[in-house]
């Protein structure tokens, strides 16, 4: 939407699809934790030091111009949408109030109250799109191809989802901000269209991907009781502000045998607090729903009510009373660092195509600190609209229905099929979901990575049913996303097979050491259908 | 979350689901589900669609958070959010909007007007 709106005001016209509705999609809209930005409203802060911050947690992978653009573009875009009526959350002298998310050396991190950051920053984007001329909103269209002519993307080819036609759109730019792949596995904080498609998109255009070997999982999403109405990983800044301990299915407090001390403080790192969960999980001492206790009953009804007020009303509604019962948690498969490869103006290898968002891999490198995702979804959208919007100043369209042809082959050939013998395609995406969260999570293995190729390419030949078409086909759309979904997690796959060390969010059971000769982004690339890893010049071996 | 593991109680419910691609000519079908303490309507549709019947048309999108404010439909009568509304062993009956027009199955037209695709299909 950001991409929409900085084009818009560079004087071009845009066209915004969304697979679901505009704007209610994606990952913002369930985000109800923070936007990082050194602003220095809270205490003294500089851009600079957001972005030493972010470079620390990188692990020496972030692309360094990619990382600046967000810190430095950061405090911009926040005053900017408070301009737009964002209802940052604001102390009693007017300033807007943030918060200090780990990782983080100031409090810079912005917030709408009460968990509500990213429904307020999409409503926002929302309301300001829908203010302008220029830009034309379509919901309910799943792109499945980049249309790319003479080297140049032109166009795309995607699917009505409500008339179940094929769609054809010419343009002089694409900005492919589909968001993250969180949704190829089984455990997962994601919206229904997270599958990744953004990167397989880029991959069939002819793009390259970075770094896409790390995906961020987050220790202690919340499993247990039933929980609706809440983001599953809400139990983050209920840790910053009270604790909280740990307990295993026997309640007995388990991370001091990972190396680690919990005692109801809240120092124990990401990763090693997802490597203790599931190794307890692993030896039988799990939780009922297969993790870990997060009990809060030390804490008084009052503390618990002057922190999170509303919230707490909200978790009774779920029959949850954190005085007398502790809550299941469990790692899960919540943000991706990696994606397409674009340069400092958003431009990716293939002209005319740009990325933004979370589909855009290295500004966070081997992992991202907690406020980035917002923070590059903002900066970058508007970054990718303003170059795309100048570049093509002018300029004709490429279009032609000829370079199109072979996508709208493929999608028609998708949509006139029919076969009641195989397999629901969303009945294949949870054994991709399960192949990977299996043998791919964050602690992997040679052995579990082959495995994982071995899955992938079995779903992948595996005989789809396909029922007649028509309108709202779930089938058809399962389908087409199960396409792009295999695509993105073999990415993930052969990225994790390159890097024979552990680092940041990529931890390798059998090279448990980081390794000096692998500090460089592995890039990924498809030739003649075939995916390739390949390190650049000077790393890897 | 979706796709999550959860123990068998082995306890069921009903779900009553009104199936149909125009107003006038549906039926409903009925899905025996397994039962979890707190479950949402969402929560059933979403197994019938990986266990029953994958084409169950029904929209939705944040998956239980609600956040995105695109799954309502008619739990029971009354308009709600099924990934809020709660099923309970006595099972329950889902509908599609009354007052919106529908599309298929649980799934009514609920774009608002200026994001729909020109019907002539061209646009510059």
């Amino acid at each position: 939407m950001y991409a929409a709106i900085a084009a818009a005001r560079n004087d071009a016209s845009a066209l915004l699809l969304d697979k679901s509705l505009v704007g209610r999609g994606g990952a913002t809209i369930i985000a109800q934790m923070t936007v990082a930005a050194a602003i220095g409203h809270e205490e003294p802060d500089h851009w600079t030091d957001h972005l030493q911050d972010t470079l620390a947690a990188g692990r020496e992978l972030c692309d360094e111009g990619l990382a600046r653009l967000l810190c430095e573009n950061g405090p911009a875009r926040i005053f900017e949408m408070d301009g737009w009526g964002a209802h940052w959350a604001r102390g009693a002298d007017d300033r807007i109030r943030q918060v200090k998310a780990p990782g983080h050396g100031r409090a810079r991190c912005c917030y709408v109250d009460f968990l509500n950051t990213g429904p307020g920053v999409a409503g926002t984007l929302r309301r300001q799109v829908s203010t302008l001329d220029p830009v034309r909103r379509v919901s309910n269209i799943a792109v499945t191809d980049i249309v790319v002519h003479d080297g140049r993307a032109v166009g795309a080819v995607g699917l009505d989802v409500v008339s179940g036609n094929v769609v054809t759109f010419a343009a002089k730019a694409v900005v492919l901000a589909a968001g993250g792949l969180t949704k190829i596995y089984r455990r997962n904080s994601a919206s229904t269209n997270m599958g990744g498609e953004a990167y397989a998109l880029a991959l069939w255009a002819g793009a390259e991907l970075i770094d896409m070997e790390f995906v961020q999982f987050f220790p202690i999403a919340h499993l247990a009781p039933r929980l609706v109405g809440m983001d599953p990983i809400m139990w983050d800044p209920f840790r910053y502000k009270l604790g909280g301990r740990l307990l295993n299915g026997d309640f007995e407090e388990f991370m001091h045998r990972y190396g680690g001390q919990d005692s109801g403080t809240y120092t124990t790192v990401r990763d090693q607090a997802s490597y203790a969960i599931l190794k307890e999980v692993e030896a039988g001492r799990g939780s009922p729903h297969g993790g870990v206790y997060l009990d809060f009953r030390h804490v008084p009804d009052a503390t618990l009510r002057g922190a999170f007020g509303p919230v707490i009303d909200r978790l009774a509604h779920n029959g949850i009373d954190l005085t007398q019962t502790p809550v299941e948690v469990a790692p899960t498969a919540h943000y991706h660092m990696g994606g397409i490869r674009v340069n400092g103006r958003m431009e990716t290898c293939v002209p005319g195509l740009y990325g933004a968002g979370e589909a855009v891999g290295g500004a966070n490198g081997a992992n991202r600190l907690s406020g980035n995702a917002i923070t590059e979804a903002l900066v970058f959208g508007e970054c990718a609209g303003r170059e795309a919007a100048a570049a093509v100043a002018g300029t004709p369209h490429g279009w032609t229905a000829r370079a199109a042809e072979g996508a709208v082959e493929r999608l028609n050939g998708a949509l006139g099929a029919t076969d009641d013998s195989g397999i629901p395609a969303n009945v294949l995406q949870q054994r991709l979901q399960t192949v990977m969260w299996e043998n791919a999570g964050s602690f992997r293995t040679a052995d579990q990575l082959g495995r994982a190729l071995d899955g992938i390419r079995e779903i992948r030949e595996a005989p789809v049913a396909v029922r007649p078409t028509g309108s709202y086909n779930l089938d058809i759309q399962d389908r087409l996303e199960l396409r792009a979904m295999l695509t993105t997690a073999e990415s993930v796959v052969r990225a994790a097979l390159g890097r024979g060390e552990s680092r940041g969010a990529h931890q390798r059971l059998d090279f448990p050491e980081s390794d000096e000769r692998l500090v460089g982004n592995q890039v990924i690339e498809m030739r003649d259908g075939e995916l390739t890893a390949r390190w650049p010049a000077g790393a890897g071996r | 979350m979706t796709g999550e593991d959860d123990p068998t109680t082995g306890v069921m419910t009903e779900i009553r689901v009104w199936r149909g691609r125009a107003a006038d000519e549906g039926r409903y079908d009925v899905y025996r589900v397994p039962y979890e303490e707190g479950m949402s309507v969402l929560d059933a549709l979403v197994w019938v669609r990986g266990h029953v019947d994958s084409s169950l048309a029904v929209r939705y999108g944040c998956v239980n958070a609600n956040a995105c404010k695109t799954c309502m439909a008619l739990v029971d009568g009354q308009v709600a959010y099924m990934c809020t509304a709660r099923l309970t062993p006595a099972g329950g009956k889902v509908e599609p909007l009354p007052k919106r027009p529908l599309i298929r199955d649980l799934v009514t037209d609920t774009v608002p007007d200026d994001e729909k695709l020109d019907p002539s299909g061209r646009r510059e």
